[in-house]
């Protein structure tokens, strides 16, 4: 079952203060998302990811067309009981302790007092804040102000959560936690929407993405479908390789790159990689890692959006790659 | 329920918000000015203290409506922390309902704690019973009744407009206010005909803040110092007044906000 439908969705925002002159955030947008999975919601600044999730959450008004969350009107009251959203940048009140946000967050849902205690403390510890329970917010970091935001975003419970740039601005550490929150959430059954150009976050968590570009959709679809995944060689790194041997390696491989006191292979077929593999341990290198080469969802990425952008014929494009 | 806990969370954010330190303020203004002018005025201290005490508590909480007025939906935009809460099963009227009774609490607390440092002063002055004291409660009320309202002005503004904007505007206000009669007064005196029907129309849109401080056409602060009794019916006029014109205020700002886009 779908639980979020988006039909045709568009935004104009008007800018210019004399002449008002409109601007397409958004343009015919149309998506499904199945109950149950990890969406990905993806594109570079400015694409339109952040209006179609406040369009969803009933902050801004569509220009046109059409939003539904399970089954209800985006701009139903009572639906939001059933869901949770992180907004992008979170900043919550900073007068409040941890604890008093969750509790504020949770009886506005209508949580009973003695229930949301409880509550309150399985999820500060979920999201790793248990020390910081009676701390306020204003002394947070940025990635505990995120983490907190997780918090407050699943505190009912909800069958969908929206979680817009759930990783930016973390440290790898904090984004390890986050992603085992996502996945969790998974686990227990509950659908997640999440907007990112954080790529490799998205591959290790998405059943499905959609690509946005400009306010359009650019492609919607499986993981693998859209990389259409093929092995495209192996890597092969080797160490103590003497500069006699590195020279033969390069007549069986593809191509040979020393990097530091490494040699790093790229074998295009199981045979060159049997060769090599077999010339280097005779003459007595070590083996570092043989890895399978398939084009990465940040290749796909650049290829995609900088060939769509090129046609349309717009301004340098920038994405946030970092691992 | 939803408006009271926001109303909870607001009342709590203004509370350590540092308002506290008017008050702090307040007190040694009112304790200093009534040992100071005791001695000055012979015979007529207690007036004077009166006097003093209550326009202190007029103009303190004409200040602290105005500038956390201005900013009670403001800094919610400002800070984005509005975002999170909209998303979550809450009205967009609900939100502003919870927001004004949030800052009417705080006044209201203010406004307490003003009135016992009066009566302290009084007490300490000596030569006023407790039946005495009885008689500042519909000054003090009037006063809160005209808070109230300004606080529903500085939240419309609030609405739409940076808060030094509304600042601005909710001081203009107040000031023509004051003197809304005068604007009837002034049309009067008018010869073209479209200019009378303007100030006639400004007389009834703009509140009449006077309505909360004159009773009877005389002053209510004066009143409370010189013991005069103040009708009650004329306070019951008032406090219908007061009322529908915070609830048109309050309307008016629901309806700005739930048509707000929040980019």
């Amino acid at each position: 079952m779908a639980v979020i439908e988006i039909e045709n969705l568009t935004k104009d925002f008007w800018v210019g203060f004399w002449k008002k002159r409109p601007i397409r955030a958004l343009d015919s947008l149309s998506l499904r998302v199945q109950g149950g999975e990890i969406f990905g919601f993806l594109g570079p600044n400015g694409a339109g990811k952040t209006t179609t999730l406040k369009i969803l959450m009933n902050l801004l008004r569509p220009s046109s067309g059409d939003a539904r969350i399970l089954g209800e009107p985006a701009q139903s009251v009572a639906m939001r009981k059933r869901i949770g959203y992180l907004p992008e940048n979170p900043y919550f009140y900073d007068y409040l302790t941890a604890e008093e946000l969750l509790t504020y967050a949770g009886s506005l849902f209508g949580i009973k007092r003695t229930d949301l205690d409880k509550k309150v403390s399985t999820l500060l510890e979920r999201v790793g804040l248990s020390d910081a329970r009676k701390l306020q917010l204003r002394k947070f970091s940025k990635g505990m102000v995120q983490r907190i935001g997780v918090a407050q975003a699943i505190i009912n419970d909800p069958e969908v959560v929206f979680l817009d740039e759930p990783m930016s601005g973390l440290d790898p550490l904090g984004r390890r936690e986050v992603r085992q929150v996502i996945a969790s959430l998974k686990s227990r059954g509950v659908t997640v929407f999440f907007s990112s150009h954080i790529l490799p976050d998205v591959e290790a968590l998405c059943d499905r993405v959609a690509i946005m570009n400009k306010g359009k959709l650019q492609e919607e679809g499986a993981l693998e479908e859209i990389l259409k995944v093929k092995i495209e060689g192996h890597e092969v790194i080797l160490a103590k390789v003497g500069a006699q041997d590195a020279a033969a390696l390069k007549d069986l491989c593809d191509e040979v790159t020393p990097i530091g006191d490494r040699i790093h292979l790229r074998a295009g077929t199981s045979r060159q990689v049997e060769a090599v593999l077999s010339y280097s341990i005779r003459r007595g290198a070590e083996l570092i890692s043989v890895n399978p080469i398939r084009p990465s969802l940040e290749e796909y990425f650049f290829k995609e959006v900088t060939e769509g952008s090129k046609r349309s014929d717009s301004a340098p494009i920038e994405f946030n790659t970092r691992s | 329920m939803t408006i009271l806990t926001i109303a909870r969370n607001t009342f709590r954010e203004n509370i350590r918000d540092k308002i506290l330190y008017n008050l702090i303020l307040f007190a040694l203004i009112m304790i200093l000015s009534s040992v100071a002018l005791g001695q000055l005025t012979l015979g007529h201290e207690e007036k004077v203290i009166v006097d003093i005490g209550l326009s202190a508590i007029s103009i303190f909480g004409t200040l602290i409506a105005i500038f956390i007025g201005i900013s009670l939906v403001y800094k919610e935009l400002e800070k984005r922390t509005v975002y999170a809460l909209l998303a979550k099963p809450v009205h967009r009227h609900e939100f502003i309902l919870g927001k004004y009774l949030g800052l009417l609490c705080t006044l209201l607390v203010n406004v307490v704690i003003m009135t016992i440092g009066l009566i302290l002063t009084l007490m300490y002055h000596g030569g006023v019973g407790f039946p005495g004291y009885l008689r500042l409660i519909p000054a003090v009320y009037l006063i809160f009744l005209s808070l109230a309202l300004t606080t529903a002005l500085a939240l419309v503004f609030s609405t739409f407009s940076t808060p030094a904007l509304s600042a601005l505007f909710t001081f203009f206000i107040w000031v023509i206010g004051h003197f809304n009669g005068d604007l009837l007064e002034f049309g009067r005196l008018m010869k073209s005909v479209p200019l009378q029907r303007l100030f006639r129309v400004l007389y009834y849109v703009l509140p009449n803040l006077s309505n909360f401080t004159t009773i009877d056409s005389r002053n209510v602060i004066e009143s409370a110092a010189y013991r005069q009794p103040i009708d009650p019916i004329a306070v019951l006029w008032v406090t219908a007044y007061g009322l529908l014109y915070c609830g048109i205020l309050l309307s008016l700002s629901i309806v700005v906000f739930s048509r707000r886009d929040f980019k």
